[in-house]
């Protein structure tokens, strides 16, 4: 909402010189916040000029311009080059002089131009901010200006030095849409004196008003949609009066564009008090108007000429033409006017609506129509409910005194009646108690008093509230009234003291954990958006029945080709990969621990319990079942140096195994060693390069290579490798206290063997065999050498392993040893063919 | 001397003036032993078995019983000079190629020493967990809830009527089917709702998360951003509770006393509400160009408020017997005005430089 400080300063005492900011700064105070200052952008020298002659000299682009010889009231007249044609000779223009500084920074000089040098420019109002109109320069005697000369300082004349205050309005305080609600809050926060404009005298209804019902069969929440219907007739209206230039300029700073006297002035009283209006063509309306909901099929073309389809829930303002009664659709009530019944340029007969809509039924219409207007975002944030009668009063004391001599004021229509403010009972030490200060009865009464509230009681309290804020229901709203007009730099400090904790569960310290370790392994975290399209899933060549392809989709994506949510953290992963290497980072370990939604398809809806109470075991449970599942996961893609070449290493490219390293790390931070098998055809993974992992059984992820053709339609870097996992598993697999294991200090013995078996038998099987053959002795195993080659049998392949062994009691004797290294070998000849090479 | 006990032969290389002669010899060559090898053959020439004396002190045997005490002393002493010296000077020696070892196995230390790249946490991760401890650490714990959320939770259950106007202010991302009554939770504050439903109070949780709006992405906004929401529901909490908590939050995560300020706001979850700014604490508001806070002395960070009695009730939570307060800070923006970083690209690019640039912490 846009303050003009000329306006304001009449409802609230504002002392001289105080500036835009100055206000803004005590208006935050009380709740309303700066979104901008506008105005006192110009400086001079601006001055009246007279055309004293002018020449037309026709150009070769076209254009005729004019060589102006000016009197600005100096010694002698200036020469300036004048585009517009819309001026003559004598006429008052306004002139800007070498030196001045027009709105956006815009420096005027003397300078050269048409073959002439041109010592200033003759304004129009657009170039000084005064409004859109750029058809031609100002003609101060259209402005009603004619008792100046030339000389004469113009920015004070046309009050181009007045500020305006713009602050964001929240939705609690709808009456701060407007100079009144603004003018009330600047006395709040600096004790100035209000003048309430709308404390007006009111004539009462009579008899000859125009007919208005109020028929609404279907209020929304049992509220009707219209609780008071003011209708004043004003006749013989000039039909090529303006409104005057002051109310132009104000509605001007107010950001709304000046249109016809009509439509101004109801916008002039909708600025001013807060309350919208509708001027309607009287001669085009056939009595009675009635007020009811819309039709099946109904139709509305609007003010913004858009034909509508009604919406049962559409509350109308009607009419009765050819003897229907309600059967003609005048308007979206509170919202919009339709096009039919509109102020022309030849509407002298005037009727004026003033009406108090369901803030519901305005709000759902609007949002339903994708119709924001002013009188709309006024009703659904709550208007005065006993301002009607006054807003169409000062409409037509207006139009009365603007609209020429002849107009005549009919008779009043008054009908319902509006609820006044709520009642609400308060221990007057109730604010105190929540915001935590000892503020007496007589504190809080006096800020209460001071918001427009009636107050009886001693200590509890019987808060009338004021008809203009519907946003005071309960003692909190109170509350925070007395807290706010006091300064909320009133309330003290106060650290509370929270009950013992028990510190992060065992799922937040694993996450922490794994995002650590993944980064002291060298790889850098980052988060991605997890918004797809099916496109990435065709890259990773899943399956048409994958379930990662079942995804939810958004209503209203930010781009229509990622409109799903990611299934798993790799689909969003590779966008980083792809902007890394393209930017010059091709040696890359990335990784993102993150929520993916794997929905089951077929959840219930959420549903909408009644928030009055808890909602019963039922109802959470079905908000429960609708939330689609959202596993933790964690993934990593590497591509090119793993390690990096440099002065003793030719450097190491990343594999499939650093992929599996990263997810073998992540489960052994919490003491969990998955099962690795290969699996042969999961995409987006290399057939023969894609290790499988699970705790206990569950799928815990999967890592190694992409496929080549994954790779190739991503555009990543060849041979680029990830792991994605499902942490959940692995939380859900960890935790609980780890029981000690003691360390021995005797003597290790050490055996190494190597195993001949066929190239198909996994080394982790051979491994595993060797693991459980060797029994308790055993400390530790570790491959460290795969042998192909003569004298090795072709289509097999030698393993060495290096057995560890070592007792907790005692020092092993070399029989023991041996015969646990033998049992070991013997296990795995066993289960995997293995023959011991001699 | 008696002349009956006067031998000729051991005369001379037992004499006084021999052996000192002997000595002097042995310590002259020890001294001018350059190297560990020379001085070895030195040893043999002058301590060994074949050197003078040795060979003076196998005369030793040849003398008169009365003589052999007093040469035995003499030659004793003379070798132990000798030892002695040689010891020195092999320790000498010693110490010397030790030292020249060291100095030839010397390196260049300035070459790299980065074979294995560097890794690195985001700083929102970071900034997150940060604050999750400065909470547990006053004994709060912390809370988490689903990013695919129940707009009763996200919405109704926070006293966002179905047609409140702040419910259209959120821009919200719906998921289909229209009905589904399922959105991209729009801020963390859901928690709040399920954390009331979950416990019973006393309650103190913090909720870090990512949250979603319908924002296109420039430099000061991103549809996809994080939030750290805090609660907390126990008799008796007032504002001043709220606002000692938001002073201890601001220090402990900046490091230093700050000025803030409370200043009316509204939300429909909370009554009074409240919007925190933090005073300027690049320039104090002193500048008027200051990028920080844009010239106006404030820093706009959090919103904040006591908790409304519906939002309570519709938990199952008696407001007349308990009080709570709830805030929520955005981390994006935390990290643009801690830590300076001036465009949201950079968060949300995925590139590593972003990351790597603040390590393990930030």
């Amino acid at each position: 909402m846009r303050a003009p400080l000329t306006w304001l300063a009449e409802y609230v005492d504002l002392p001289a010189g105080t500036t835009a900011l100055a206000v803004a700064a005590d208006l935050v105070k009380v709740g309303l916040e700066e979104e901008a200052v506008h105005g006192g952008g110009v400086t001079g020298p601006l001055v009246v000029g007279r055309v004293l002659d002018f020449t037309p000299e026709p150009q070769k682009n076209g254009k005729t311009i004019r060589w102006c010889s000016i009197d600005v009231g100096e010694a002698g007249p200036r020469g300036i080059v004048c585009g517009a044609g819309n001026f003559l000779k004598d006429d008052l223009v306004v002139v800007c002089l070498p030196g001045a500084v027009l709105p956006g920074g815009f420096k005027i000089a003397a300078r050269k131009t048409y073959g002439h040098k041109s010592d200033g420019m003759i304004c129009s109002s657009l170039e000084l901010g005064l409004g859109e109109d750029h058809d031609g320069i100002i003609r101060l005697t259209e402005w009603g200006l004619d008792d100046v000369k030339p000389g004469d300082d113009a920015i004070a004349l046309l009050g181009l030095d007045e500020e305006t205050v713009e602050v964001n309005v929240t939705p609690d305080r709808g009456y701060c849409f407007s100079l009144r609600g603004i003018a009330r809050e600047y006395s709040h926060a600096t004790g100035a004196e209000f003048t309430d404009p709308a404390l007006i005298e009111v004539p009462a209804p009579a008899n000859g008003g125009f007919e208005v019902v109020l028929d609404d069969q279907a209020p929304i929440n049992g509220v009707p949609g219209c609780d008071r219907f003011v209708a004043r007739i004003v006749k013989n209206v000039d039909a090529t009066a303006q409104s005057p230039r002051w109310m132009q300029r104000r509605l001007e700073q107010a950001g709304m564009r000046p249109i016809s006297l009509a439509v101004d002035v109801t916008n002039y009283v909708m600025l001013a008090v807060g309350h919208p209006l509708h001027a309607f063509d009287l001669d085009l309306l056939a009595a009675p108007i009635v007020v009811r909901r819309a039709a099946p099929k109904e139709k509305l073309t609007t003010l913004d000429d858009v034909e509508r389809k009604l919406h049962p829930e559409d509350l109308l303002v009607t009419d009765s033409p050819d003897g229907k009664t309600a059967g003609r659709v005048l308007s979206l009530a509170g919202v919009m006017g339709g096009a039919d019944t509109e102020v022309s340029a030849t509407t002298t007969n005037l009727l004026i609506e003033a009406a108090h809509w369901d803030p519901i039924t305005v709000a759902r219409t609007m949002r339903r129509h994708k119709l924001s207007t002013e009188a709309g975002k006024r009703y659904e944030r709550g208007v005065d409910t006993q301002l009607a009668d006054v807003a169409a009063e000062l409409t037509v004391r207006l139009l009365v005194e603007y609209g020429g001599d002849r107009v005549e004021v009919g008779a009043a229509t008054d009908v319902g009646e509006a609820a006044p403010g709520a009642t609400i009972e308060m221990a007057a030490d109730f604010p105190g108690r929540i915001v935590g200060v000892d503020w007496t009865r007589e504190q809080v009464v006096e800020n209460l008093t001071a918001i427009g509230c009636e107050i009886t009681g001693d200590d509890v309290l019987t808060v009338k509230a004021p008809s203009w804020r519907p946003d005071l229901t309960v003692g909190v709203d109170l509350a925070e009234e007395v807290a706010r007009l006091r300064g909320y730099d009133q309330i003290p400090s106060v650290l509370p003291i929270a009950p013992a904790g028990t510190g992060l569960t065992h799922g937040q310290r694993v996450r922490r954990s794994v995002a650590r370790a993944l980064a002291e392994h060298g790889a850098v975290e980052v988060l991605t958006y997890p918004f797809i399209g099916t496109a990435v899933h065709d890259a990773f060549g899943l399956p048409p029945d994958d379930p990662r392809r079942t995804a939810l989709k958004l209503v209203n994506p930010l781009s229509d080709e990622q409109p799903y949510l990611r299934t798993s953290v790799l689909a969003t992963l590779v966008d980083a990969v792809k902007r890394n290497v393209s930017r010059g980072f091709t040696d890359l370990a990335v990784y993102e621990v993150g929520a993916v939604t794997r929905p089951a398809g077929g959840e219930p809806k959420a549903g909408h319990p009644s928030v009055s109470q808890r909602p019963t075991p039922q109802e959470l449970e079905q908000l429960n079942a609708a939330i689609p599942h959202q596993p933790l996961h964690a993934a990593i893609v590497l591509t090119g140096q793993r390690e990096l070449p440099g002065r003793d290493s030719a450097g190491r490219a990343a594999d499939w195994s650093d992929a599996l390293e990263a997810a073998l790390l992540v489960a052994r931070t919490v003491h969990v060693t998955p099962t690795v098998t290969k699996e042969e055809n999961h995409a987006p993974w290399h057939p023969g390069r894609c290790a499988r992992l699970e705790i206990n059984g569950k799928l815990f992820g999967h890592a190694g290579e992409l496929h080549p053709k994954v790779v190739a339609a991503l555009g990543l870097p060849p041979r680029t490798v990830a792991a994605e996992i499902d942490l959940d598993v692995l939380i859900e697999a960890s935790g609980g206290i780890v029981a000690a294991q003691r360390i021995s200090t005797f003597p290790l013995a050490k055996e190494d063997v190597a195993l001949v078996v066929k190239d198909e038998v996994p080394s982790g099987d051979v491994q595993a065999a060797l693991v459980e053959g060797a029994g308790e002795l055993l400390e530790s195993v570790r491959l460290f050498d795969v042998y192909a080659q003569a004298p090795i049998e072709e289509g097999h392949k030698s393993l060495a392993f290096a057995l560890r062994f070592r007792a907790p009691d005692r020092t092993l004797t070399a029989e023991e040893t041996a015969s646990a290294r033998d049992a070991a070998v013997a296990a795995a000849a066993e289960r995997t063919g293995a023959v011991q090479r001699s | 001397m008696s002349t009956k006990d006067y031998d000729p032969v051991e005369v001379a290389v037992l004499s006084e003036d021999a052996l000192t002669g002997y000595v002097a010899q042995a310590l002259e060559a020890f001294a001018a032993a350059g190297s560990l090898e020379t001085l070895k053959q030195a040893r043999l020439e002058h301590a060994g078995d074949k050197s003078p004396l040795a060979l003076a002190n196998r005369e030793i045997g040849a003398l008169p019983p009365a003589a052999k005490a007093d040469a035995g002393k003499r030659v004793g002493k003379a070798r132990g000079q000798v030892s002695k010296a040689l010891a020195a000077r092999q320790k000498e020696l010693e110490a010397e190629r030790d030292a020249r070892v060291l100095v030839e196995e010397s390196v260049d230390v300035t070459l790299p020493a980065d074979r294995r790249p560097a890794g690195a946490r985001h700083p929102i991760s970071t900034i997150s967990e940060r604050i999750g401890d400065i909470f547990v650490s006053m004994g709060w714990e912390i809370a988490e809830g689903p990013e695919v959320e129940a707009d009763w939770f996200n919405f109704d259950a926070l006293n966002f009527g179905p047609d409140h106007p702040a419910r259209q202010m959120q821009d919200t991302f719906f998921v289909e089917p229209v009905d589904s009554g399922l959105v991209l939770r729009t801020h963390t504050s859901p928690v709040q709702a399920r954390t009331m439903l979950d416990r019973r109070p006393p309650i103190y949780v913090v909720v870090p998360g990512r949250v979603y709006r319908t924002d296109e992405l420039d430099a000061t906004h991103t549809p996809v951003f994080t939030q750290v929401e805090g609660l907390a529901v126990d008799k008796g909490l007032t504002m001043a509770h709220l606002k000692g908590t938001l002073d201890h939050f601001v220090k402990s995560l900046l490091g230093r006393e700050v000025t803030t300020r409370l200043r009316p706001n509204f939300f429909p979850f909370t009554e009074p509400s409240a919007e925190l700014d933090l005073r300027c604490f690049v320039c104090d508001g002193r500048k008027d160009d200051c990028r920080t806070c844009k010239g106006t002395g404030w820093i706009e960070w959090l919103g904040c408020g006591m908790v409304n009695p519906n939002v309570l009730r519709a938990a199952g939570i008696d407001p007349d017997v308990y009080t709570g307060f709830a805030f929520g800070a955005g981390i994006e923006r935390a990290l643009m005005f801690r830590n300076g970083v001036e465009d949201m690209h950079d968060m949300v690019e995925g590139d590593v430089r972003f990351s790597l640039h603040y390590g393990m912490e930030a």
